[in-house]
Order: structure tokens, then sequence, then C-alpha cells
């Protein structure tokens, strides 16, 4: 065996094992979440099951955890995470525009503090957002949580649009406009589908976002039926702490959508994140 | 908060065209419409809180200011009753390790999975790519709860794996054994939780900031006779720098505040494994007695900690991205 050979051996065999450690913990996931009892108190556990089983699944989807159906926290999460991306896709691109297109005062100090603001760690504010949101009587509501979550998307969700709206050639819009376009049309067919790649990056940041949030909505939903699904887990986890089957079912139908999602749109995303921040 | 969601917010190294002809346009109303929702938003849901927890860290809030009575002014009551407990030094301590720990270890296994993403085949680095978006992928939440999972006492993997090998090597009684009793293992696993979770985004963007990179230069080095050692220290390492001090400070930022993995391992009720965040969170909702002050001066602490960390590389940031 040459120099070669051996080299790109080790380095497969690097990369094997990188995908298995990666990879490992969700199938183990997964693997438990079909393993009848008897198999997951087994003292020597095997990689899949003996015996695959959905009672797991059915215990959870048919409401076993709270006596709330899974699907009502679905809709609760699904809810808050898509009017999450609707609403600071929507105003992060007016003011990605903005900030990418005008020189106007006030644009530096706007554009410092988006990042400055990010630094804080979010987890601090919760305290005093209670405190408002309780003033407001939205605490206990799927609306003040989406607001919440607007308020932290956006400031990532424009810094990064600003890169794509800034690369789309002014000549375009300039043509557009000769040949007649008003602004908003303008706006609408000839950048909007040009950054879309770009709204697809930061969409899927705002939608995991959302979607995974467990201590702001912890802190403010304190009814089952808004509860979203992360609440779900963690009460189920806190309440049968080794009842594994079903809080790795309840587990593997979280976590599904969102690699599904990542998986189908990671061409276009790795991509975007190359186009948008790392280099022009 | 964002979790994964910032990742690439502050990947710097573009140069924004920006308002590059924009002189010519008139200033109008045009631009500050655009900014006026977002920035409403940001200004309600982002700057007024961090005034409000910066007034309440000198105030004496509790359940009686819910239904809005005044809030009475205390000054440095609270951060010194935080300061001279020991307890507070305890979670502090907990959060510096955690963080260094962490942060190390994130950067260097990141880094050399990217490195060996770019060294691979095309459809090999594709394939290990993919399973590594899997482990970005996955909730906090989830993640969490699988390795408490992978670790806990009955049917746990790990302690049957630890009790497969020699005795001399491993000691016995693994299977037995309770990680989340006390704050070291609880740290061991929420430290392998958390950078399970966070090289994948260091890979992925160590990788593509080696796509930049030209490929003469690599060449041109091993020609000279350089070792890979010398190629990455004196190619690699210089040309991303800027890539790794953005990557240097989101992980300090996401790991001094860890607050989702922890709060599910070890969770409210296991006081001696507080961090600060834990510890902030507990003064004001974990007790029927909320002390809001108290959790807010400890959210201060916290937060002027972070901002003192990255404070020379957001400088950095802004002077890369010429935003000013």
């Amino acid at each position: 065996m040459n120099a070669r050979t051996f080299r790109r051996v080790a380095l497969n065999t690097a990369g094997i094992g990188v995908f298995v450690v990666s990879v490992f913990p969700v199938l183990w996931m997964i693997s438990t979440a079909f393993k009848p009892n008897q198999e997951i108190f087994s003292s020597t556990p095997h990689p899949l099951p003996a015996h695959p089983t959905w009672q797991h699944f059915a215990f959870v989807l048919n409401g076993g955890v709270a006596g709330v159906s899974f699907w009502d926290y679905f809709a609760n999460s699904a809810i808050v995470a898509v009017s999450t991306v609707a609403i600071s896709g929507l105003l992060a691109l007016l003011a990605a525009t903005a900030v990418a297109r005008f020189r106007f005062r006030f644009r530096t100090t706007f554009l410092v503090m988006l990042l400055v603001v990010q630094m804080v760690p979010a987890e601090a504010l919760v305290i005093p957002l209670f405190i408002d949101l309780k003033h407001l009587a939205m605490l206990n509501s799927l609306a003040g949580l989406v607001a919440v979550y607007v308020g932290f998307a956006l400031p990532f969700s424009i810094w990064m649009l600003r890169g794509f709206v800034a690369a789309v050639p002014r000549e375009l819009e300039e043509a557009a406009a000769i040949d007649g376009a008003g602004p908003v049309r303008t706006f609408f067919r000839v950048l909007l589908p040009l950054v879309a790649p770009g709204l697809v990056a930061t969409s899927i940041f705002s939608f995991i976002t959302a979607w995974n949030e467990l201590i702001f909505a912890y802190t403010f939903l304190k009814d089952q039926d808004k509860a979203t699904l992360p609440i779900m887990l963690q009460f189920f986890f806190a309440r049968s702490g080794n009842d594994w089957g079903p809080i790795m079912a309840a587990s593997t139908l979280l976590t599904l959508p969102v690699i599904a999602f990542f998986l189908t749109v990671q061409r276009r995303m790795v991509s975007g994140l190359v186009a948008g921040a790392v280099k022009g | 908060m964002l979790d994964t969601a910032h990742v690439v917010r502050r990947v710097p190294g573009r140069k924004s065209s920006g308002p590059a002809r924009s002189g010519r346009r008139r200033p109008r109303l045009g631009p500050y419409l655009l900014i006026l929702p977002s920035l409403v938003i940001i200004s309600v849901l982002l700057l007024w809180p961090v005034l409000q927890i910066g007034q309440m860290s000198f105030q004496k809030v509790g359940v009686r200011q819910l239904r809005g009575e005044p809030a009475e002014n205390v000054g440095l009551a609270n951060y010194r009753q935080i300061l001279g407990d020991g307890f507070f030094w305890t979670t502090f301590r907990h959060t510096i390790l955690f963080a260094v720990v962490a942060v190390t270890a994130t950067l260097l296994a990141g880094t050399l999975v990217g490195l060996l993403l770019s060294a691979l085949g095309k459809r090999m680095s594709a394939f290990v790519a993919g399973g590594v978006l899997i482990a970005w992928a996955t909730p906090p939440v989830t993640a969490a709860i699988i390795f408490a999972w992978l670790f806990g006492t009955t049917g746990g993997l790990v302690g049957w794996l630890l009790d497969l090998l020699p005795d001399w090597l491993a000691g016995s009684g693994w299977q037995d054994y309770n990680w989340f009793a006390t704050p070291l293992p609880t740290y061991t696993v929420l430290t392998i939780c958390v950078v399970w979770m966070s090289f994948p985004f260091v890979a992925v963007s160590v990788l593509a900031g080696l796509r930049t990179v030209p490929g003469e230069l690599y060449e041109a080095a091993r020609v000279d006779g350089s070792t890979a050692w010398q190629r990455f220290w004196k190619i690699t390492f210089p040309l991303l720098r800027p890539v790794f001090g953005v990557l240097l400070v989101l992980s300090v930022i996401w790991d001094f505040r860890v607050f989702t993995q922890l709060f599910i391992i070890s969770g409210l009720a296991n006081r001696d494994s507080f961090n600060l965040s834990l510890y902030g969170y507990s003064e004001a909702f974990g007790s029927l007695n909320a002390r809001y002050g108290l959790g807010s001066a400890i959210a201060v602490v916290l937060t002027l900690i972070v901002l003192a960390v990255t404070a020379v590389y957001t400088r950095m940031i802004i002077r890369q991205e010429g935003v000013a």
C-alpha cells in the first residue's frame, strides 16, 4: 500500500468516524422509540429493535402526555413558527432593502445597533419581557410569544439579508425603472425573486428559532392547550424521567420535521450561507 | 436564544457593495419608512427590556409589582447580596469553566472536521457533511434528552459500554452510576452534548472559508517542502483569521449563557449544578417568592461578562463589514 492510498484510507476512516459520531445519538433516539420496554431496559442494549413496535408513538399521539393530543402541541408550534417566519421575513426584507440601497442618517447607528443587540444574552431578557407581557395581558398567548420570537429573529435576519440585497445589480432595477416600472413593481418583480435564496436561508433560521425555543415558551405559556412541542417534551421528561420509549417517540416527532427541513434545503442553505456571509 | 439561528450573522469577509452610488438619490422618507417597523419591534422587545433589566437590578421587584405596585429602589443591595454570596461564586465558576472547556473543544473539533471535509473526495465529503448537518439540526431540547438517556442508569448505553471495558481501566459499576447527582459529571455530559451540537457549525464555516483560499498557495508551499502543520499555521490560519474570530465570539456567547440543555438534564431542583443563567432564572421564576430584582442583577452580571469578552471582536466585525 503506497503512501497515497494509505492517506486516502485514513481520511475516509476518519470521515466515517465523524459521520457515526454525528448521527448516532439521533439514530439511538429513533431506535429506542421503536423498541418494546423489555428491550429498552435490557442489560445488553442492541443498536436496532428486535421486535419493532408502534406502541410508544401511539401513546404520544393519542394524548398520553398530559391528556392533550400531540397534534394540538404540533399545531401550536406550527402556528408560532410559521407566523415568526412570515412576519420577520417581510420586515427584515424591507429593512435590509433600506440599509443596502439607501444612504440615510442614522444608517450606521442602526447597523451597529443590530450587531450589539445580538450580543445580549436572550435568557437575560426573560424577566423584563415576562413582566411587560403580564402588564399587557399577553402572557398566556401565542401572539405574545410570536412577538418575542420576531424580535429575536429580526436583527439577524436584517443583517444577513442586507448582503443578498446588496448583491443584486442596481442596473436591473434601473432597467426596470426605465421600462416604466414603479418602485413597488420593481421590488416585487426584480428584487424579490433575486433575493429569494437569501429569504430561504433566513427563514430556516427563524423557523428553527421559533420551533426549538423552550425557555420563553415555558415561562410565558401556562395552559397545557397553549403549549408548544418543546414544552410538552420537557414536561413529559421531567414528570416521567425513565419512561424512555414514549419520551424518545415524542423527541423523534419533534426532531424529524426539523431534520427533514434542514436536509431538503441544505444545498441552498449552505450556498446562501456562503454567498451571504463568508465571502462575496 | 437563536441557537443555530445566529450562526452566520457575523461571519465577516464580505465587503458590502452597499449604497455605492446612492449619493445620487435624494434622501427621502423611503428608507425611514422601510426600517420603521423593524426599529419599533427591536426597540420594544430588545432595547427597552435591556434598560428595564438594568433598572430592575437596582430595585426590589416581586409578585406585588406584577400587579402594578411601584418597585422600591434599593441601590446596590442586589449586587451586594449576590457578590457576597458564596453560591453566586460557585455558579460563576461553573459558567466560566464550562465556557472555557466547551469553546476550546468545539473550535478544535469543528476545525478538524472542517479540514477533514475539505480533504475528502467530493462524494465522501458530501456524505459526511450530511451526517454533520443532522447533529446541527437536532433541537437543543431533544439533544439534551437524548444525552440524558445515553448516560441514564437503567439501560443507558454509556454505562454499559464503560462496564464492558476492563475494570483496571474504567472501574466498574457504571450501569448504576448517576451522572446527574453532582456538578462534575453533570457538566461532563453537558459539555459532550453541547460540543456535539455546536461543532457542525464551526466545521461548515471553516469549510466555506477554506473554499475561498486559492489552491495555488498550498501547491507552492508543498513544492517548497512544507508539512501539513506548517501549511495550516502559515496559510490557512492567517487567511481564515476573521472566520475564526467570529466563530470564537459566537461560541463564547452561546456557551456562556447555555441554558436549555442544563435546564433539561439537571433542572431547577438541582441547585448544586447551577450556572449563572439558571441561577438568575431560578431567583425570578423558581419559587413562589419571585425575586425579579435579584434575578435581573445576575442577568446583568452575565451580560456584562459576555459583552466584555466579545467587545474586541465586535469592533473588529464592525470595521471589517464596513458598516461605518
